[in-house]
């Protein structure tokens, strides 16, 4: 077991950790911080795994901009700070899919790679990406920017008040 | 001049088209249909009349019809000497019961069905006595029953008339069940439905012992319910519902004696046991009947019980192979048991009952009547030198030696008692009510043929004193036919028979008579002690006994009728909750199906996405599985 | 490097978002759990994709924020509607119209 390896059992078990206590935990404030939890052991794992880029903006976006959007919506639905009790749905149907869904991914790689061993990909830092993705992905890079105008655009209109305000 | 092969055939085809054209007229029209009527029993009669006079030689003739795959039915006529006879007398009955209903049913409205269905039977009964072709037999044989059946219930008021229709028809079905099979094993098994290749497949051997046997007993069965014998005789007393001339006609004369008529036309078929149990039901019959004569207040069902015993002594002769006797006495009780019947309706109509406590000195009012029907009652109880005296002692002569000659004359006993009594009760002593204080005799239309009758009563049985009669009555060999009828193998050894002789005159001849006597002064010596009282108290605590025929009925009842019902309840019960529960379950399933889909496309949001998400889980799992990953 | 780790990881991240989208009865709990998953995916892509898969992580958390910016306005709007972001009360269908109600007789005298 190589230090690269304990590294990665130490990130992941801290993300499943964090993400299970999101989805299981009664009080809306707390899972959003346990979000921020999950999403950093994420950008760490990225960071073990040659991707430096991609990590920070995982830290950017993620962490510092989805995160406070969750969080500022929580305040705006007044959402009842400390316990509540009605926050979950019945079980069991929940727990099949994704247990299902969960184990059968995980069963399916596991069986797949087993214990094998690959070489690292070269590191991707901003100017291996930014190559990569000027050369080879400039139109969806364009694509992509236009849907940012549309949902920033979008996100407006549906936010007007007249919607259901007027009969 | 029209030749015997085509006044064969014609001699049913004659009623059966009067009885079409009977069919199709409106209620009103009862002249035309009365003229119809009696216009084809005339017809019948002179063609019957026609067939004796330019007969020669036994012949038959046949036309193939249809064949079922190697099985051919035929239409075709088989006639010797005693279907001519048969015919005859059929013919005579029908024309006389024919004019007697213009008259006994003068203010009935249903009356131009009734005549249409009388000829029908008819034309029935016609087919049956002079078919060559088992299958056809069969036809008229059915078709007699459903006329039986539709002319017993033709009486709508009364109460008791449907169910005693149904009684009838499903008593005689039990055995019409056994008929058809014993004909259908007959006819497979011989190749042919022909009467004459039967009876040669059986001659030369070719159906085994076996097959005859049971197709034997198969037809027993059918000969049992028509003609009435024990244990299939229940149906004819209530049969009495029915108006009197079809009493007189379907119950008494001829299609009763169309069973002793078959068995005789069919006699090798019937040899060895099905003969035995023959014997043995006639020998119980002959006196069941004539017990349950004796303890009845209805004149009708005196005559009916009178009818089984007659039957039985019929089926005794036959069951000690004696053709000869059993056929003269199917033709003399044809003749006197329809003039009795026909007799009973005159007085009926007069008095207005059918009780004979009801009854009492008619003989004054009603001399016609009182004359012709003592003759009848002679012949019946058997008194020389009256035609039932000559018949009975042709039967009991063959009988001699056999149990069925002790049964024969203890019935002679009891028969000469209850006619005796019927005889008195009706007709001496002081009227015992109203309508019987003040008889009229019948309209002529009604007392013409019960005169007429009397004549074949009285006279008939001289016949039996003609050389070469009882003869006749035999079938004939197979040499004999002419036509298509010679069924046996050529060259066969010729048989001479040793002729038939239907008198005998002798000591033995003392038995009857005494019997006779016995019966009818013992009758006569209890009703001149109280001439008001029945006769028949002297039974004493038996009476009700006799009376309901030993609880046959009721026997019949617990065994047949009520687990038929309870089976019959079971089986509709079993249709509704699982032949109908299984169609409506469906019908109700799919509903329910249908609204639990429906229950789902109302889901909310988080039952849908629970829907899609487990859905893509599930086509993974399949493709892992199927993709061979897993 | 195992790569086996990283799958698992991100196989059962999927299977936890799965069960908070399913579970949770608050619309942006649910939105946090989609997040969960669409990590997941980035996980599997970083650690299975070489330099292609980074870039199309990129592009995935581009597109996640875009979704939960528009997302969210639909359910403030929803908020602001019915006072409640309970994913139960969302109704997927119009309801079914009113039957009509037979006039009483009395009325028609």
């Amino acid at each position: 077991m190589t230090g690269v390896d304990a590294l990665l059992l130490g990130l992941g078990a801290v993300a499943v950790g964090a993400a299970l206590l999101v989805v299981t935990t009664r009080q809306v404030v707390r899972a959003g911080l346990w979000l921020v939890v999950t999403l950093g052991a994420v950008a760490g794992l990225y960071l073990v795994l040659a991707a430096e880029l991609l990590a920070w903006v995982q830290v950017l976006l993620y962490v510092g901009a989805v995160v406070v959007l969750l969080l500022f919506a929580v305040m705006l639905t007044r959402a009842p700070i400390g316990v509540s009790r009605d926050l979950d749905r019945p079980g069991w149907p929940a727990l099949l899919v994704g247990a299902g869904s969960g184990f059968g991914l995980a069963a399916l790689l596991a069986d797949v790679y087993r214990w094998s061993t690959v070489d690292f990909a070269p590191a991707g830092n901003a100017e291996r990406v930014g190559a990569d993705i000027f050369r080879t992905w400039v139109l969806p890079f364009e694509v992509l920017s236009v849907l940012l105008l549309a949902a920033l655009v979008g996100a407006i209109v549906v936010s007007r008040p007249e919607i259901g305000g007027r009969r | 001049m029209i030749s015997v092969d085509v006044l064969g055939p014609l001699l049913p085809a004659v009623p059966f088209a009067c009885a079409l054209v009977g069919l199709l007229l409106p209620l009103r029209a009862r002249r035309p249909a009365a003229v119809l009527a009696v216009g084809g029993a005339a017809v019948a009669l002179l063609i019957g009349i026609a067939l004796a006079l330019r007969f020669r030689q036994p012949f038959g003739t046949s036309v193939e019809l249809v064949d079922f795959g190697g099985l051919p039915v035929t239409f075709g006529v088989r006639v010797d000497w005693a279907a001519v006879y048969v015919a005859l007398a059929v013919g005579v009955v029908a024309l006389a019961v024919q004019a007697y209903s213009v008259s006994y049913l003068a203010d009935d409205d249903r009356y131009v069905p009734y005549a249409a269905q009388v000829s029908l039977f008819t034309a029935a009964m016609l087919l049956v006595v002079v078919s060559g072709d088992l299958i056809v037999l069969l036809v008229g044989w059915e078709v007699m029953g459903i006329c039986s059946y539709l002319l017993i219930g033709h009486d709508r008021t009364l109460p008791e008339a449907p169910g005693a229709a149904v009684k009838a028809f499903l008593v005689t079905r039990v055995g019409d069940v056994g008929f058809l099979l014993g004909i259908a094993l007959l006819g497979i098994e011989a190749g042919s439905f022909r009467i004459a290749d039967v009876l040669g497949a059986i001659a030369t051997g070719d159906l085994s012992g076996v097959v005859v046997t049971t197709a034997g007993l198969l037809l027993l069965a059918g000969v049992a319910g028509k003609s009435a014998q024990f244990p299939l005789h229940t149906w004819l007393p209530d049969a009495m519902a029915g108006p009197t001339p079809i009493s007189a006609l379907i119950h008494a004369a001829t299609m009763v004696a169309a069973g002793i008529y078959v068995v005789t036309r069919l006699m090798p078929v019937f040899a060895g046991t099905p003969l035995t149990v023959l014997g043995v039901m006639a020998a119980i019959t002959m006196l069941l009947g004539a017990l349950a004569a004796t303890a009845q207040d209805d004149i009708k069902r005196v005559l009916a019980w009178s009818t089984v015993s007659q039957l039985a002594y019929m089926a005794g002769a036959l069951a000690v192979g004696a053709v000869a006797p059993a056929l003269f006495h199917l033709l003399t009780h044809a003749a006197f048991k329809a003039l009795l019947f026909l007799g009973a309706g005159s007085v009926i109509h007069a008095v207005g009952s059918n009780l004979m406590s009801r009854m009492g000195g008619l003989r004054r009012g009603m001399p016609v009547t009182f004359w012709s029907m003592t003759i009848g009652l002679g012949a019946l109880m058997g008194l020389p030198p009256l035609a039932g005296f000559w018949s009975k002692d042709a039967i009991l002569a063959s009988t001699e030696g056999h149990l069925l000659y002790a049964s024969g004359l203890a019935t002679v006993v009891v028969t000469a008692w209850y006619a005796t009594r019927l005889w008195l009760r009706t007709f001496f002593g002081a009227p015992r009510s109203d309508a019987a204080a003040h008889p009229h005799e019948a309209p002529p239309l009604m007392s013409v043929p019960v005169a007429l009758l009397a004549v074949p009563s009285a006279l008939l049985g001289f016949a039996a004193f003609r050389s070469g009669f009882g003869d006749r009555l035999v079938m004939p060999l197979p040499a004999e036919w002419v036509g298509e009828y010679s069924g046996t193998a050529a060259g066969g050894p010729a048989v001479v028979r040793e002729a038939v002789e239907l008198v005998h005159v002798g000591p033995a001849l003392a038995w009857p008579l005494l019997c006779l006597a016995a019966g009818s002064l013992g009758a006569w010596l209890v009703w001149r002690r109280d001439r008001a009282a029945d006769p028949a108290r002297v039974l004493g605590p038996v009476r009700p006994v006799f009376a309901n025929a030993f609880y046959l009925d009721a026997v019949q009842d617990a065994l047949v009728v009520r687990p038929a019902l309870g089976f019959a309840r079971a089986v509709r019960r079993a249709d509704e909750s699982i032949v109908d529960g299984a169609v409506e379950g469906t019908g109700r399933g799919t509903l329910s199906l249908g609204g639990v889909l429906a229950a789902a496309h109302r889901s909310g949001l988080p039952r849908a996405a629970t829907a899609v998400l487990a859905g893509a889980l599930l086509i993974g799992l399949a493709a892992a599985a199927l993709g061979g990953l897993a | 490097m195992h790569p086996t780790i990283p799958f698992v990881t991100a196989a059962l991240l999927f299977g936890i978002g799965v069960y908070g989208v399913l579970r949770r009865r608050n619309a942006i709990l649910v939105l946090m759990a989609v997040e969960l998953m669409l990590n997941a995916v980035n996980l599997l892509l970083v650690a299975a994709g070489g330099l292609t898969g980074q870039v199309f992580a990129l592009f995935v958390i581009v597109i996640a924020a875009a979704e939960v910016g528009v997302g969210l306005a639909i359910v403030l709007q929803l908020y602001r509607l019915r006072d409640t972001i309970s994913v139960d009360t969302v109704p997927l269908s119009d309801p079914a119209p009113d039957p009509v109600v037979p006039v009483e007789a009395e009325a028609l005298r």
